[in-house]
């Protein structure tokens, strides 16, 4: 471990050791006229400021409030918490089992120290589904939907979580939305790609529904083969949520000879999910070790396999797929075999009977490899999965849609404009495959777009953020918030056993946590939405806060450079993603109170310790602004009175 | 829950000390403390001192009498031992328990009221019989505990918080000290931990009495702005009339003295070195006389004299005044402590 230089005590023979006291390091300190050096006062107003600090929240593309939801499944207010995640990311129940998460790894409490354990972040994901599960009906809470509409039209095409998201975002405001659909069910890859083991029919069913019975016009079986065609339909505004359909393929010897036996990853569980396919062979080799090879070994154990194995040519750590959905498909049996590189397929009588590949030996980054020898694995099915591509036959090249070299329109990342107005992308169509949570935003700043579009005003002209900031304080050591640390580990959640899970193709492996595990994982999350808020006026320099705080993110020192003032502080951070939260200068000594945002575990103790209320602990609220409001402000304002 | 206890959770990085303890290892209680207290900021300088001296905490005794400060030795270090005294008694019970066991480490918080009212003598005679101990005073110059009553160390024409002025003359511990022939002596003030906890670590491995007096501020009752012991009166009269680091034994010094004012190293008993950084002009820390001049001169100016003031490491201790056994009264075989009623009746035998 790397020791940190402690200011206090310092070691004699340093120069450092000897210029102490405040009024002195003022004047060690060089005063260069016309060049401040000093970092400036933090503005805490500043919806961004408060907003980092609430790291999962941040990390999440929608940014969902987390901290307020677990904090109102702590309280059982599960359609509460469910409405705070539906605002932001529309899919709470098929997010609550099947999203990427970028927000645990991001969560505070991944970074600080368990007592005899690895550091785990707080199961965000699960309490989601915990909410999901428990919310009852929340039918009468969904923004109404107007009778009068405002005559304004917009096809969507493809029914998945991107144009949901449109058609969510806008149908209150009295668009009309129209649906194409290629099949004859909703849901885009969130049906196609995910098995229901995964995520239950019942679930995807009940939350597409949610936004199609409010009066989408949808038409299935109605695939868009010419957006020129569709373009003369005089719609207000087209969005393409369209997907990235088209899985990659391996153009190895022997491919063509064993097509039978050789599956293109998602179109095979497409074939599942649709019940076209019910069985495979009991030795399957599945290619790539992203989330979809995951999908596909796990759907391979259903569906008759007996050895699967999965052929990764990276090492460990090098993986595409999420580690916990490596965890499950090990579980299941499914054997990762690493450093192998496909070489042929082995073809015997006109039929598939195995692979070879080439062993490999990588260097410590795995940026190069070496072959050591060949080997032959036999198999009777190949599952290929190794990505997926854009695909835009439909799409005109003289529509004035421009395309990249990669055969991707050219899209802009905040409005999801293409360069024809009014014709917008979103979802794994616009940037290619991402995931869920990313095209419900996709789906939110497209609607955003739409919106202006149809009332004339500027796409770019974005609705901003703002934000609030509440004090808790409820009394003397009584805070509206559960401020006390809880050391409990991260809850593991429990599974279906492994001969019960096999029965059925749709049978849940995952079981939800209990009531119990709920009650102590909600403890886990830190409020990292409950600030610290300084006001420097009050501050009389007495230290309180410095030495009651656990985890060291208070100084008192002299302003400086970032760099420097970093080196100074009581336990400099070893992650620098976080801020540091200046003050301006203090009354008596007008040296600066400095807090290190990275570790704050937002137990209040600063604000309980504090003798002048210097330091408060406020709840920090982010309003995101979503299609419609800014444009009902702006009709509201330019009517004449 | 609303909760007040400190959380158990830690930087990532928290360093540890020689023995494998982080800073944390050396907390005690939450603290009871009116918010704001001075007292409070001094016990995480002792926290900080003794971590960084690596002390055992089974090898430290915290002793205390009664008032704010002498609640605080449940706020540092939980493993020790500890002793809560009668009013004032502080120093009798710890020349006892250093008489009885001189291997552990002494330290004993107290304040202006146990010091300079009710326990002035026995603060006197600890000093006379150079008790091996670090002697804290939390200074605010109020009586706290009994709402806000001028202590003995309370400035002439400071004012009460109802704005009563005080009319009798203070008790200064420094100069009472130097007077008595205190062998270690200095002040500093709570809110400046940097000038502070090098003070308490010298004081930690000071041979015999180390007094130290901390100026700290009542924020309930001597915060207010005609109090000569609030942050803000102190901060402006500070002034530092030595600066000084500690250096400890196992650390090779560097003789290297600031270039603006002289210096000066004074090595302990126990090896260690008190390095000088900064000293006025003719003030030589192991001169007695220099520095009650240097005092006398600053008395009544309104200045807070702050520092590491004066140190000798040679005067003997009570262990050698006494020619106390090299080792712990527990440590000596019953029999030999204790050797029956015939020895005791052959040794009044012997005396009639």
């Amino acid at each position: 471990m790397k020791l940190l230089p402690f200011p206090l005590g310092s070691i004699p023979g340093s120069e450092a050791g000897s210029a102490r006291g405040p009024d002195k390091a003022q004047e060690a300190w060089p005063k260069r006229p016309g060049r401040t050096r000093a970092l400036k006062p933090t503005d805490v107003r500043d919806p961004n400021y408060f907003h980092r600090v609430v790291d999962c929240q941040w990390a999440c593309p929608a940014h969902t409030n987390v901290p307020e939801y677990i904090r109102l499944i702590a309280q059982g207010r599960y359609g509460d918490a469910y409405m705070i995640n539906r605002e932001s990311n529309v899919f709470p129940a098929i997010l609550g089992r099947t999203c990427d998460r970028p927000c645990e790894p991001a969560c505070r409490r991944g970074r600080l120290p368990e007592p005899g354990g690895d550091s785990q972040p707080v199961a965000i994901c699960r309490l989601k589904r915990v909410a999901a599960d428990l919310r009852g009906d929340i039918s009468h809470r969904l923004p109404p939907v107007p009778a009068k509409k405002n005559g304004k039209r917009v096809a969507c095409i493809g029914a998945g979580p991107a144009s949901l998201t449109v058609a969510n975002d806008l149908l209150p405001f009295g668009y009309e939305i129209v649906m194409f659909e290629k099949y004859d069910k909703p849901g885009g890859l969130m049906r196609s790609n995910i098995p229901s083991f995964r995520l239950p029919e019942q679930v995807l069913n009940d939350e597409v529904a949610m936004i199609l019975d409010r009066g989408v016009e949808i038409r299935y079986n109605s695939p868009i083969n010419s957006l020129k065609e569709l373009l003369a339909q005089k719609f207000d505004s087209i969005f393409a949520g369209t997907g990235a359909p088209r899985g990659k393929d391996l153009e190895l010897p022997g491919r063509q000879e064993a097509a039978a036996r050789i599956h293109i990853g998602i179109d095979w569980l497409q074939s599942i999910a649709f019940g076209h396919i019910d069985s495979i062979g009991e030795r399957v080799l599945i290619i790539g070790v992203g989330n979809t090879a995951m999908d596909c070994c796990r759907s391979s154990c259903r569906l008759g396999g007996k050895d699967i194995r999965v052929m990764a040519r990276r090492p460990r750590g090098f993986f595409k797929a999420s580690p916990w959905e490596l965890d499950d498909a090990e579980e299941e049996g499914v054997q990762i075999v690493v450093n192998h590189a496909p070489k042929r397929f082995i073809v015997e009588n006109g039929k598939l009977a195995g692979m070879e590949f080439e062993r490999v030996e990588w260097d410590a980054g795995a940026r190069k490899s070496t072959t050591i020898d060949t080997v032959t694995i036999p198999c009777d099915d190949v599952i290929l999965a190794i990505g997926q591509d854009n695909a835009f036959p439909w799409i005109e090249r003289d529509l004035g849609i421009e395309f990249d070299k990669w055969g991707l329109p050219v899209v802009n990342e905040t409005t999801y404009e293409s360069t024809r107005p009014g014709v917008y992308f979103g979802g794994d169509a616009a940037f290619g495959p991402k995931n869920i949570i990313w095209a419900v935003e996709h789906g939110h700043q497209a609607a955003i777009s739409i919106d202006n579009y149809c009332h004339k005003l500027p796409v770019g002209e974005r609705p901003p953020a703002t934000m609030n900031l509440v004090s808790q304080k409820m009394g003397i050591s009584e805070w509206s918030y559960s401020n006390d640390y809880n050391p409990s580990h991260r809850q593991k959640m429990k599974h279906v056993d492994l001969v019960e899970r096999f029965k059925k193709l749709n049978v849940e492996v995952e079981l939800g946590f209990s009531a119990e595990q709920t009650a102590r994982e909600v403890e886990r999350c830190l409020n990292c939405d409950i600030e610290t808020v300084f006001a420097e006026k009050r501050c009389i320099e007495c230290d309180a806060c410095i030495d009651v705080c656990p985890v060291q993110c208070l100084t008192i020192t002299r302003n400086g450079e970032e760099e420097d003032l970093r080196g100074r502080l009581s336990a400099p951070a070893v992650n620098l993603d976080q801020l540091l939260y200046v003050s301006a200068a203090l009354p008596q000594t007008s040296r600066v109170m400095v807090k290190d945002e990275d570790v704050c575990v937002h137990c209040g103790l600063c604000a309980e310790r504090c003798p002048t209320a210097a330091w408060d602990m406020q709840k920090f609220e982010l309003f995101i602004s979503y299609a419609g409001e800014e444009t009902c402000n702006k009709q509201h304002e330019s009517v004449p009175a | 829950m609303p909760s007040i206890v400190k959380p158990v959770a830690t930087h990532p990085s928290l360093q540890r000390n020689e023995l494998g303890f982080t800073v944390r290892d050396y907390e005690g209680g939450m603290s009871t403390l009116c918010a704001g207290c001075g007292h409070d900021s001094i016990t995480a300088a002792i926290v900080r001192a003794l971590w960084e001296l690596a002390v055992p905490p089974h090898m430290l005794a915290k002793m205390s009498g009664i008032g704010c400060s002498s609640k605080t030795p449940a706020y540092f270090v939980s493993g020790a031992h500890g002793f809560n005294s009668a009013h004032g008694r502080m120093p009798a019970i710890t020349s006892g328990a250093a008489a009885a066991n001189r291997t552990l480490t002494y330290i004993g918080v107290s304040g202006d009221g146990d010091s300079l009212s009710i326990g002035l003598g026995q603060l006197c005679h600890a000093i006379r019989r150079n008790v091996p101990m670090l002697y804290v005073i939390e200074n605010n110059g109020v009586y706290g505990l009994t709402k806000g009553q001028f202590s003995a160390s309370a400035d002439i024409d400071s004012k009460s918080k109802r704005g009563e002025p005080n009319r009798m003359a203070p008790i200064d511990p420094v100069t009472l000290a130097l007077n008595l022939g205190a062998t270690f002596v200095a002040r500093s003030f709570s809110g400046d931990k940097e000038q502070l906890v090098p003070i308490l670590k010298a004081a930690f491995v000071h041979r015999g009495f180390a007094l130290v007096d901390v100026i700290s501020p009542c924020v309930t009752f001597n915060d207010h702005s005609s109090s000569t012991k609030s942050y803000l009166y102190t901060r402006k009269h500070k002034v530092e009339a030595t600066e000084s680091n500690f250096v400890p034994k196992a650390q090779e010094i560097v003789a290297h003295i600031s270039p603006n004012g002289h210096g000066a190293n004074v090595t302990m008993h126990d090896g260690s070195v008190v390095r000088f950084t900064s000293l006025p002009a003719n003030y030589d820390p192991t001169d007695r006389t220099r520095v009650m001049d240097y005092l006398q001169q600053h008395t009544g100016t309104g200045e807070v004299v702050t520092g590491l003031l004066y140190v000798n490491p040679s005067v003997p201790d009570m262990h050698e005044m006494n020619k106390t056994p090299d080792i712990a009264l527990t440590e000596v075989p019953f029999e030999k402590l204790c050797p029956g009623a015939e020895v005791l009746d052959k040794l009044q035998e012997d005396w009639r």
